[in-house]
């Protein structure tokens, strides 16, 4: 008989609960009208900051490419005179992307990273794909004052291949047996 | 013959009437049951389209008809296309019994506000009512999947099984009443409402009558999260429409049954009596919505279980107590 | 106008009838006596005795027939193949019933606007077959209620899981 009453009970305290939901403030953030502010640490769109000089952060090490578990950076490699690399091209495609940040992890020189730009929908898939100069800002991001060329140095100027018991750098088309 | 072609201008008049308002009123409880349900869930519930979502049941209809219309290989065509439309027809005729407010006096002829009165109204909307099983078992038998066929024998044993509560619990209604007219009926209800009269025969009522409309804490037959969507998981594009605009004018069918046998039908003070019909309709299509926010689905042996060893012997000893009652006080 | 439903309404009847027991599908032949049934309710609406239409289509139309449904679905007794042929050839016979009934339907419904007025000769109301249910008839009533009792008992003793050391 108890458990008859706590049966009862249980059906007629749900319609309770529910009326009372009915007349609270839905918790909706109706998105195009009202727009939610992301944390500062949010990760959205990836971009290639800048040194406290204004230079290129970007050495070119493959290392966001390497740790993108969907694959969606691709880049070309160079060296200015002064043995300083950069990228020659710098391509994220946006459409794989899946937003984890193991890019940002993996940057020796803080150059990319993440920012709180969510909104970058397209229709046109190739929109999607960010070439070098859209994703560069004239900004150092989360850290302003890292440099990663002050603690390291810029390389040696000597061209590859040019020391005493340096092989030439591999062509990697011509080693096709 | 004149008199009988007015007679027949009338009925088709009438008919025009309650199919437009009833199936406008079956979009706008698609809407209002979502819109109901999402801020039961904190939500806003469709408001993109029209002011406050206005103008989603049209944009609706529209996508349900441009869809693709696929039929399953191997289904049984025939019987596959034409059961939708079984479920929509047998929910639409009910109305053709329900009494919605007293006969009207015009140019010196009273026209009953009813399509067809008959004197076996109840029996005919109970009829219908087991008919409906129909569109649920072919529909579900001739798509040839197991889901399907699965909700289909959810649905049949579920309608069967819960429309002998729901006789048994009109019994003391149409003990009261006399006679098996909805009319007659609400006539009968003038002084109080059949619902203080027999409280247990209502509470039987609604309980089996949402069994009988498959609504969310009955809805085995289509269980989305056991069964994919029950009967109707091979339709597409208008057909399954057809299902909700059967599942939408059955509820509305509901309401009104409700009203007429248990809340008073159109008597009520102040107000024009059709307006308290309706008013009650729509209050009880509320309750039902509510019911789909606040109710879990129970597992398909505790509802037959608590159909046959509980509702069932409750009826039974509601109509014998009440028939006591009667002849006690006679 | 009732004589010549009553034909009508019987070769409705009869077509369907035959079509059910030559019927390959069971589901199919379902179909087929559930539109039989339907002409038959008309026929009773139409001979004064609307409470006996109202039963054939509740209990032979909707329970009974939906049993018999819900026995060849759990066997699976349908055939899985599509029979050949074009569809009309299977459904025509259907389709053309089905409109003839409706047709009846209209015709009876625009003779009796009010529907409870006097049809034919003869009005049977539904308080008469109370009163001579359970009144003239109530021994033979109740005695066949015992019946279907006692078939209910003998179904349960008969389907009641086995208890250890019987049906061996």
């Amino acid at each position: 008989m108890r458990n008859f009453w706590r049966d009862i009970k249980g059906t007629l305290q749900p319609f309770w609960i529910t009326l009372g939901y009915l007349f609270k403030k839905p918790v909706t953030i109706q998105y195009p009208e009202e727009k939610r502010t992301p944390p500062p640490r949010y990760r959205a769109r990836l971009v290639l900051t800048r040194d406290p000089n204004g230079g290129e952060r970007c050495v070119a090490c493959q290392l966001c490419s390497a740790a993108c578990p969907v694959d969606c950076i691709s880049m070309q490699a160079a060296e200015d005179e002064d043995g300083r690399r950069y990228a020659a091209w710098f391509r994220i495609n946006f459409s794989r992307c899946i937003f984890c940040g193991l890019c940002t992890e993996a940057c020796p020189t803080l150059a990319i990273q993440t920012t709180a730009d969510y909104e970058i929908c397209n229709r046109e898939v190739l929109n999607l794909v960010y070439e070098k100069q859209d994703l560069l800002i004239e900004s150092g991001g989360k850290d302003t004052e890292y440099n990663f060329y002050k603690h390291s140095g810029i390389g040696v100027a000597q061209v590859r291949g040019e020391g005493e018991e340096e092989h030439g750098p591999v062509d990697p088309k011509s080693l096709m047996p | 013959m004149n008199e009988m072609l007015i007679s027949l201008a009338l009925i088709l008049v009438k008919l025009g009437l309650i199919f437009g308002v009833v199936l406008t009123m079956a979009a706008y409880l698609v809407l209002a049951e979502r819109k109901i349900l999402g801020r039961m869930q904190l939500r806003y519930g469709p408001n993109r389209i029209g002011p406050g979502g206005m103008i989603e049941p049209m944009c609706d209809v529209i996508k349900l008809i441009t869809k693709e219309d696929f039929i399953p290989d191997r289904a049984d065509k025939w019987v596959f296309l034409f059961a939708p439309g079984l479920t929509a027809l047998t929910a639409l005729l009910s109305f053709a019994v329900v009494p919605f407010a007293p006969p009207l006096t015009l140019f010196g002829r009273e026209i009953p506000m009813v399509v067809c009165d008959l004197n076996i109204g109840l029996l005919y909307i109970f009829g219908l009512s087991s008919l409906a099983v129909y569109g649920v078992v072919l529909g579900g038998w001739a798509s040839n999947s197991k889901y399907s066929l699965l909700g289909a024998m959810r649905g049949l044993a579920q309608l069967l099984s819960y429309e002998l509560a729901l006789g048994l619990a009109l019994v003391p209604v149409v003990m009261s009443a006399k006679s098996f007219s909805l009319t007659e009926i609400v006539m009968a209800q003038s002084t109080w409402p059949n619902i203080l009269q027999h409280p247990l025969a209502f509470i039987i009522f609604m309980i089996s009558v949402t069994a009988e409309s498959k609504r969310t804490p009955f809805d085995m037959p289509e269980a989305e999260n056991e069964i994919v969507a029950g009967f109707h998981t091979e339709y597409s594009g208008m057909r399954l429409g057809l299902f909700f605009v059967g599942e939408y004018s059955n509820l509305i069918v509901i309401g009104a049954m409700t009203t007429v046998f248990f809340l008073g039908g159109w008597h009520g003070p102040f107000l024009p009596p059709v307006v308290w019909f309706i008013m009650k309709v729509l209050f009880v299509a509320f309750i039902f919505i509510w019911m789909r926010g606040s109710m879990p689905r129970p597992r398909y042996d505790q509802l037959m279980h608590f159909g046959w060893k509980v509702l069932i012997p409750l009826a039974l000893l509601n109509v014998v107590v009440s028939g006591a009652i009667r002849i006690a006080l006679n | 106008m009732t004589t010549v439903l009553f034909y009508i309404l019987g070769f409705i009847m009869l077509t369907a009838t035959l079509l059910c027991i030559t019927r390959r599908n069971p589901v199919h032949a379902v179909i087929y006596l559930v539109a039989g049934f339907f002409a038959l309710a008309l026929m009773f609406y139409l001979l004064g005795a609307p409470l006996a239409a109202a039963w054939q289509i509740i209990v032979y139309a909707g329970a009974i027939m939906v049993l018999f449904l819900f026995i060849i679905m759990m066997l699976g007794l349908a055939p899985q193949e599509t029979p050949e042929g074009p569809g009309w050839r299977r459904w025509g016979p259907l389709v053309l019933l089905s409109a003839s009934l409706m047709v009846c339907t209209v015709l009876l419904i625009m003779q009796d606007p009010a529907a409870g007025k006097e049809i034919g000769d003869f009005y049977l109301a539904p308080q008469a077959v109370g009163e001579s249910l359970f009144g003239r008839y109530v021994l033979a009533v109740e005695m066949v209620s015992f019946q279907l009792l006692f078939a209910t008992i003998g179904a349960y003793l008969l389907g009641r899981p086995l208890s250890k050391g019987e049906g061996q």
